[in-house]
């Protein structure tokens, strides 16, 4: 019996010795493929269990995780979740991140490349790991204001520092509250993001750099008097100033948007047409000019560039190639298929106030880990430089002329020299406009560049119109940043 | 140093036995463990709840004294009717269910399940139950042999409880097996115990069989086959393990009744024969179980090809094997600590699972020590069958603590994928009255069985032989 025993032992062993491999190759040679399996949600739920960096501006956090008792570990919460939400965006629960939320994210739970050592760091000495604070660019007093000023519009407004190119407000309305979708509650997550996604005015889309962008009407007569400038015209050259034009090939007529002639006279000078933002001579400048020169002008800009980021990516502004000289006349005021997003009309703004140096565009100040050492400072860096100095100098003074003589007059600011083009667009027969303005102040010393859109005619439908509604937002913004 | 004894003996015995060994000493040997494994218990329970909760409730801490009191009851009862018992079972036993205490505390909070609801609790009610009657065996069965003579009795019950779970009206379908009952608000796996019943049975009828089933057959390729008529005992516990897998839809129990069988039928005999027809036939039956039985065939994929996504989405697919996995990886080497991982997000954690819930916490450095404790715990009760004076006791010995061994194996195995995952319990540390019971009434077997090997003066038998 014995002789049996001792063979059924060393199965017995065997078998021990199976379980002793198999849970070895388990935790230890296979433990990175198994975590790395994308079915894994505790690698998921280990970057909850972090405590999630803040985001700051001018030093109080907009967006922090506080702890709490349940298997996350840490709620999100922010503070003027709408004010903020075209900025931070959203955190959700594996549900995808958006705005500095999803575009900085690796820094904010800690798993950036930068954030290794601290990584490590808390294994050893047990503390939970934390993420990185993000310090943003934003102006709490002039987010504030633009948000005032825009009221219950649907529209957009951004705020930059042309010197540096740090954004000094963002605001998208409608805003939503992004608390409602940082529940751990799966079933009040469902309800709020159903909700939101189903609101046909689309909160959850920032309209400062992203969505359906809106044409950008009389704006545009920005960037083509760019490129008439720096293809040697002067904003003296003249053109022809019927006060209709039938385009060619076509039985449509474009008129000025005052109707009549362009500040009267037989022929009138880039510089009437853009203080007076007329459509005629634009029209007639566009075509002279020609597609190719007015689209490598818009790409200066960074018009068609994909690669900009603030750090969400922002959607590429569009001057698709005219089939027709009809169209290439509409696209030169800012039509046919033009679109563009208010950071972008902002930027050309920027590009003027800063003497043709256009800066990048950023949101973030720095990244700081918790031990207060700096990741990632953000030095300005230029993004281009789509004028010269003489065409800056030159494009900002007929942008003064605009809003202290011209079609632009609601943006004036007492005893300030304030710059400014208006645009009033078109989106077909019947629907309401929208009313655009961009500019910048002081002209002299500018200290903000601004674009404001207004969708849906400022609710005006059809005789709303971007002095009218546009300008007096950019306005208070500017005053916002002026009276700092 | 005197000798508490259940009945005199002669004094010349009695003289050498006192010469030869002092019992006390393996009691306080016993007692000493014991203590270490209430602190190993108490400060695992004391882990889970700070690395979970951040705090200490008083609540489970104070239960758990409770069976420690208790514990202490059935140590100093042995020191009365067992003082030669093996001094490791209780120890060990104590401190695999004190773990799985923990970790289902742990699983618990993980829950937020609170008193009677909370399977911890619930756990250590049970643990009393089981404890209070394993006392009760060491002290009712004073003598093993007893069991012998109760074989068919065994035998029936066994049958009596196997059949339990698929009579209508108490039949309690679970995960698409039936293997337990449910009466009023108590539910029951009576296959656990009825591993204990069969054993006492295998055990009875081999050493009186075994003689026959040993010595005639014909020699094929050098190993002795067994008459045709001697196959029938393999034939009706194979039937009944057939039986098992088609009705109660559970492959873990089939095949640990018929590897108890099959290895105490051949320690018993000694005729290798036996394993290769006894493996032949499960073998074949579990293919042939494989192709017609639906559950079987997707626990064999689910087993080969774990990762595949359509078996992973599939229900009764391998999402609750790959989970494990992710547990088990998540923990590595030296586990995240009691109380850190997230061993809630595998399916029954608290039950099945136990295992990865513990080695996703305790890390591989936790899975080896608990092997270990399995492999000891076995090891003292083969012991018996090396030591043990007479054939029933050793027989019984090997068996149950095979059965432990084999059910160690077939669910960590199926766990960690050396076999097909299948529903059986991880013995003492699984949340499941049944498996406690029976697996507490196994370690007062033992004990007894022990008591017996070693209260037996071995120079005096060795001069009978």
């Amino acid at each position: 019996m014995n002789k049996e025993l001792r063979r059924v032992s060393i199965v017995v062993l065997v078998m021990f010795l199976a379980l002793f491999s198999s849970s070895t190759v388990i935790q230890v040679f296979q433990q990175d493929n198994l975590r790395a399996d994308d079915r894994n949600v505790r690698t998921l739920y280990a970057s909850f269990s972090a405590e999630r960096g803040p985001i700051l501006v001018d030093g109080e956090p907009i967006a922090v995780s506080v702890p709490v008792d349940d298997e996350y570990k840490y709620q999100r919460t922010y503070t003027d979740g709408e004010l903020y939400s075209a900025v931070t965006g959203y955190f959700t629960l594996n549900q995808g991140n958006t705005g500095i939320e999803g575009s900085l994210n690796d820094y904010l739970s800690g798993t950036a490349n930068e954030q290794f050592l601290d990584q490590l760091n808390a294994v050893f000495t047990g503390q939970n790991p934390k993420g990185a604070a993000v310090e943003l660019t934003i102006d709490p007093v002039v987010q504030q204001a633009a948000w005032d000023a825009l009221g219950d519009q649907k529209g957009a407004v951004i705020a930059l520092d042309p010197s540096t190119g740090a954004i000094l407000a963002m605001v998208s309305k409608p805003a939503y509250d992004p608390s409602e979708l940082a529940t751990h509650d799966a079933a009040a997550f469902r309800e709020a993001y159903d909700r939101l996604i189903d609101d046909p005015d689309d909160p959850l889309i920032n309209r400062t750099i992203a969505g359906d962008l809106n044409p950008p009407g009389s704006t545009f007569k920005l960037i083509v008097t760019a490129t008439a400038l720096e293809n040697g015209l002067s904003p003296d050259t003249k053109f022809p100033n019927p006060p209709t034009l039938k385009l060619p090939q076509s039985d449509s007529v474009i008129t000025n948007a005052e109707g009549g002639a362009c500040g009267g006279g037989s022929t009138a000078t880039i510089a009437t047409a853009l203080r007076l933002s007329c459509n005629i001579p634009f029209a007639q400048l566009g075509l002279q000019l020609g597609y190719s020169k007015i689209a490598q002008q818009a790409r200066k800009f960074g018009f068609e560039d994909d690669g900009i980021t603030i750090p969400m990516s922002v959607e590429p502004s569009v001057y698709p190639p005219t089939q027709s000289d009809a169209e290439q006349m509409l696209s030169s005021f800012g039509q046919a298929s033009d679109r563009v997003s208010p950071l972008q009309m902002a930027m050309v703004s920027a590009a003027i106030a800063n003497g043709g140096r256009l800066m990048t565009p950023t949101l973030v100040e720095s990244i700081s880990a918790p031990d207060l050492t700096v990741l990632q400072g953000f030095e300005p860096t230029e993004y281009g430089t789509p004028i010269s100095q003489a065409t800056a100098s030159t494009l900002a003074s007929m942008m003064v002329d605009g809003v202290s003589n011209g079609a632009a007059s609601n943006a004036r600011i007492n005893g300030v020299a304030v710059a400014g083009k208006t645009g009033t667009a078109e989106n077909g027969a019947g629907a309401p406009y929208t009313l655009w303005f961009t500019g910048f102040a002081p002209a002299d010393d500018p200290r903000v560049a601004v674009a404001v859109v207004v969708e849906n005619g400022g609710g005006l439908g059809q005789s709303g119109f971007g002095n009218l509604v546009a300008a007096p937002i950019a306005r208070t913004v500017m005053e916002a940043v002026l009276n700092r | 140093m005197t000798v508490v004894e259940a009945e005199p003996r002669s004094t010349a015995t009695g003289s050498i036995r006192v010469r030869l060994r002092t019992p006390a000493r393996r009691r306080n040997m016993e007692l000493a463990l014991l203590l270490f494994a209430f602190a190993l218990s108490g400060a695992a329970v004391t882990l889970v709840q700070l690395g979970a909760l951040g705090r200490v409730g008083t609540t489970v801490l104070a239960l758990c004294a409770l069976l420690a009191i208790l514990l202490l009851g059935l140590h100093v009862v042995l020191r009365v009717v067992a003082p030669d018992a093996d001094p490791f079972l209780v120890p060990i036993a104590t401190a695999l269910n004190g773990l799985g205490i923990a970790e289902i505390t742990r699983l618990d909070i993980a829950d937020g399940l609170n008193g009677w609801d909370a399977a911890g609790i619930r756990q250590i009610a049970w643990a009393a139950i089981a404890i209070s009657l394993a006392i009760a065996t060491v002290i009712v069965i004073r003598n093993h042999r007893i069991l012998q003579r109760f074989r068919y009795i065994a035998m029936f019950t066994a049958f009596l409880l196997l059949v339990l779970p698929v009579i209508p009206g108490i039949r309690s379908p679970r995960f698409g097996a039936y293997i337990w009952i449910q009466v009023g608000p108590l539910s029951f796996q009576p296959g656990e115990l009825a591993k204990i019943a069969l054993a006492i049975f295998f055990a009875g009828y081999l050493v009186q069989a075994r003689d026959s089933l040993s010595m005639v057959g014909r020699r094929i390729l050098g190993i002795q086959f067994p008459r045709a008529r001697d196959l029938g005992p393999i034939l009706v516990v194979w039937v009944l393990a057939m039986g098992v897998l088609v009705m109660q839809r559970d492959l873990g129990t089939s095949l640990l009744y018929f590897g108890l069988f099959l290895v105490m039928l051949y320690v018993a005999t000694g005729r290798l024969s036996w394993i290769v027809l006894g493996l032949a036939l499960f073998l074949g039956g579990a293919y042939a179980a494989s192709r017609i039985l639906g559950y079987v065939g997707a626990r064999f994929d689910a087993w080969l090809d774990s990762f595949n996504q359509t078996i992973y989405d599939q229900q009764g697919g391998s999402y609750q094997l790959v989970q494990g996995l992710f547990g088990l990886a998540n923990g590595g080497m030296v586990g995240t600590g009691l109380g850190q991982g997230r061993p809630d997000i595998v399916p029954l954690a608290e039950s099945d699972y136990i295992i990865a819930s513990l080695g996703e916490e305790l890390g591989l450095v936790g899975l080896f020590a608990i092997l270990g404790l399995y492999l000891l715990l076995v090891s003292r009760g083969f012991r018996i069958g090396f030591t043990g004076q007479d054939d029933f006791g050793r027989l019984l010995g090997v068996g149950l603590s095979f059965v432990v061994a084999l059910q160690v194996f077939v669910v960590i195995g199926g766990v960690t994928r050396v076999i097909p995952l299948t529903g059986l319990t991880t013995p003492f540390l699984a949340a499941g009255g049944s498996s406690l019971v029976a697996n507490w009434i196994i370690v007062a077997l033992l004990l007894r069985l022990s008591d017996s090997v070693r209260s037996q003066p071995q120079l005096v038998v060795e001069q009978d032989r």
